[in-house]
């Protein structure tokens, strides 16, 4: 199948005055179109950043932004800043933002917010704009009254429906979405879960979905993409991933998700996330990897080929 | 069994007072309403429900940072429901708290040494060698080793996890016999969550420390708690031994939960989660009859006019339901 999306070497470091933080390094990835990707990994280790480096939403304080991303074809690096705004966010690559609900302007109706960018973007007049937020709005499983209402009129589940509505306003092919469920109660996020399944059969979409929780992911998962530090630690189908991890990360990650239906004892993780303005020579799991060897502590891993579509970055799977 | 009964509460109800305007009545929300329970020496019994249950309210009510409108609340064999405050002083002693969030529970301003130190010279310490005795040992007790290093050290300097190890170090440090922990591991990653979690069940069997566990997350429930306490609406709808509760969910609510809660499996991915519609309800007007009855696929008529009470349908399980009527 193929790719909707291709990262080649994207590095993104932000300044800081304790020098460069390598919150993207160098990272290797890819989406098969109509598929989702999960990228998993711990807080800090640089999954929304990536996030804001595919789609260049950057902050002030880039230290280092290269590498490629390949978007059917393009190198969306190579594009200039009017042509990426003009042609590539929201109309062929949107996202839903971490805590996107909570950062609806509450003082304007939920339509009125919603019709914003077709107006601006797209040149609507405001009636049309508003028939499209209507049909975005019942797609995501809300009456069209909605439009009429105030952000606090509604409660969490239905301001994220909102979020994702307009995430998918100008029908983009790939959405990335960031903890999309994360300030929300188990059955709401259920709801949720099941709206972004029926979502991407319908419109034929493909996802990247950042999260921490590996349980969560493997409700949209086809494929997986663990994240430690700001690299790539393994990327593969969901099957391989959870039925047979590779990099002892991956492993351990996996080992310590509590389950309700299986009884396992939890394993845990000594230590703690490098700190990524000066992280780790070699391998950087190697101070909490329980196989390290000489040459992790030198050299960093490449991605290995261990399958299919499967890859890691451990030097237990050869590459010396 | 023979199991000393540390806290105990008898249908206990926290409202708080709202004011909807200037000459209009005040009404109630119902945060906690009408809750028994009982947790014994070296148990802990997890509170699990979703955000604003009230479950937070009941554990406050519990360590009586809240006072209750009615009910009873024992500690041991003595009411301490409405006690004043110089009566409470050797309940807060051997009370104590664990919060959510270790990146704001912590004074920024101190070291480790500083924060341990404060409860000690509060309740009256003043031996300058106990207290360094004590805190050195609270500290080896959660695994901050070397002790010098960390007692040294300030809260920026620390990771979450090691943050959650102080906070249980402040609140085990005066010996309490009773331990509300809100949430203790949800802020946490993953890779360290377990972590804390054995650290705490280590504490609990060592000292035989009663706890409640407050949390939205069944899944760590089981690795820490004996039996669970499910939350609705301010009312306790099922409650049992955890593994029970887990493999033999009783109440529509119970069920609904535990299917909404993934296991890491990559078939999840071609299958849809069966969700009860709708949301929970306002606890200022609370539906008549069972809480859950709105939402419930199996209400019948009796369920919207008459509250179901808690009964045993199983020896140590009890479901609010009238479904096991």
């Amino acid at each position: 199948m193929k790719n909707i999306l291709t990262t080649k070497d994207l590095v993104l470091y932000y300044r800081t005055s304790r020098g460069p933080v390598r919150a993207v390094d160098y990272v290797n990835l890819w989406v098969e179109s109509g598929s989702s990707l999960a990228v998993v990994g711990e807080s800090g280790c640089g999954k929304s950043s990536l996030a804001y480096a595919i789609l260049r939403v950057l902050p002030r304080n880039v230290h280092t932004y290269k590498g490629e991303v390949l978007f059917n074809g393009i190198n969306l690096m190579s594009l200039k800043e009017e042509e990426m705004r003009s042609k590539i966010r929201w109309r062929e690559i949107s996202m839903v933002f971490q805590g996107a609900m909570n950062t609806l302007n509450p003082v304007i109706k939920i339509g009125d917010q919603m019709v914003e960018p077709l107006i601006i973007h797209a040149g609507y007049r405001k009636e049309e704009a508003l028939k499209e937020a209507g049909e975005a709005i019942r797609n995501v499983g809300l009456a069209e009254y909605i439009l009429d209402r105030y952000p606090h009129e509604l409660s969490g589940g239905m301001k994220q429906r909102v979020v994702i509505a307009m995430a998918l306003l100008m029908k983009p092919k790939l959405v990335i979405l960031d903890e999309p469920t994360s300030a929300l109660d188990v059955l709401t996020q259920a709801n949720i879960m099941n709206l972004l399944k029926d979502l991407k059969e319908r419109e034929k979409l493909s996802y990247i979905f950042i999260t921490h929780d590996l349980a969560l992911a493997s409700e949209l998962a086809d494929a997986v993409a663990v994240m430690y530090a700001g690299k790539v630690a393994e990327i593969g189908s969901a099957e391989q991933i959870y039925g047979d991890p590779k990099h002892p990360y991956t492993k351990k990650l996996i080992g310590s998700v509590p389950t309700l239906r299986s009884d396992k004892t939890l394993e845990f993780i000594p230590g703690a996330p490098p700190d990524l303005v000066n992280p780790p020579k070699g391998c950087r799991f190697h101070p909490r990897c329980p196989y390290a060897k000489d040459v992790c502590r030198r050299e960093e891993p490449p991605l290995i080929k261990v399958g299919d579509n499967d890859y890691v970055a451990c030097w237990l799977y050869g590459g010396e | 069994m023979g199991a000393v009964t540390v806290i105990r509460a008898e249908n206990l109800r926290t409202w708080f007072p709202v004011k909807t305007g200037l000459f209009k009545p005040v009404s109630y929300v119902k945060a906690v309403d009408g809750v028994s329970f009982s947790i014994h020496k070296g148990e802990a019994l997890a509170v699990v429900g979703e955000s604003g249950c009230g479950k937070t309210t009941l554990g406050r009510t519990t360590l009586r940072v809240l006072e209750p409108v009615s009910g009873k609340l024992y500690f041991y064999d003595k009411d301490v429901t409405h006690s004043r405050e110089e009566e409470l002083r050797e309940f807060r002693r051997k009370t104590a708290m664990i919060f959510q969030d270790p990146y704001s529970s912590l004074n920024p301003v101190f070291n480790v040494y500083r924060i341990l130190e404060e409860p000690l010279i509060v309740n009256g310490i003043r031996d300058k060698r106990e207290r360094a005795e004590r805190i050195y040992k609270a500290l080896e007790e959660v695994k901050l080793s070397p002790v010098e290093l960390f007692m040294r050290k300030y809260p920026h300097m620390l990771s979450g996890g090691q943050r959650q190890r102080v906070a249980i170090a402040r609140a085990l440090i005066l010996k309490p016999e009773y331990v509300v922990a809100d949430e203790p591991v949800s802020m946490l990653d993953a890779s360290v969550r377990a972590e804390i979690l054995y650290l705490l069940n280590d504490l609990k069997n060592k000292h035989k420390i009663a706890f409640m566990y407050i949390t939205h997350d069944l899944a760590t429930a089981k690795y820490f708690c004996e039996r669970t306490a499910i939350m609705y609406a301010g009312k306790i709808v099922e409650l049992g031994p955890t593994k029970e509760i887990i493999r033999n969910p009783r109440h529509p609510y119970t069920r609904a939960l535990i299917e909404a809660l993934p296991d890491p499996d990559p078939n999840n991915r071609f299958r849809r989660i069966r969700v009860v519609p709708g949301e929970p309800p306002n606890l200022v007007n609370p539906p008549s009859g069972c809480r859950f009855h709105p939402r419930c696929p199996y209400a019948k008529d009796i369920c919207s006019r008459e509250e179901p009470k808690l009964a045993e349908v199983k020896p140590g399980h009890l479901v609010a339901c009238h479904l096991y009527a």
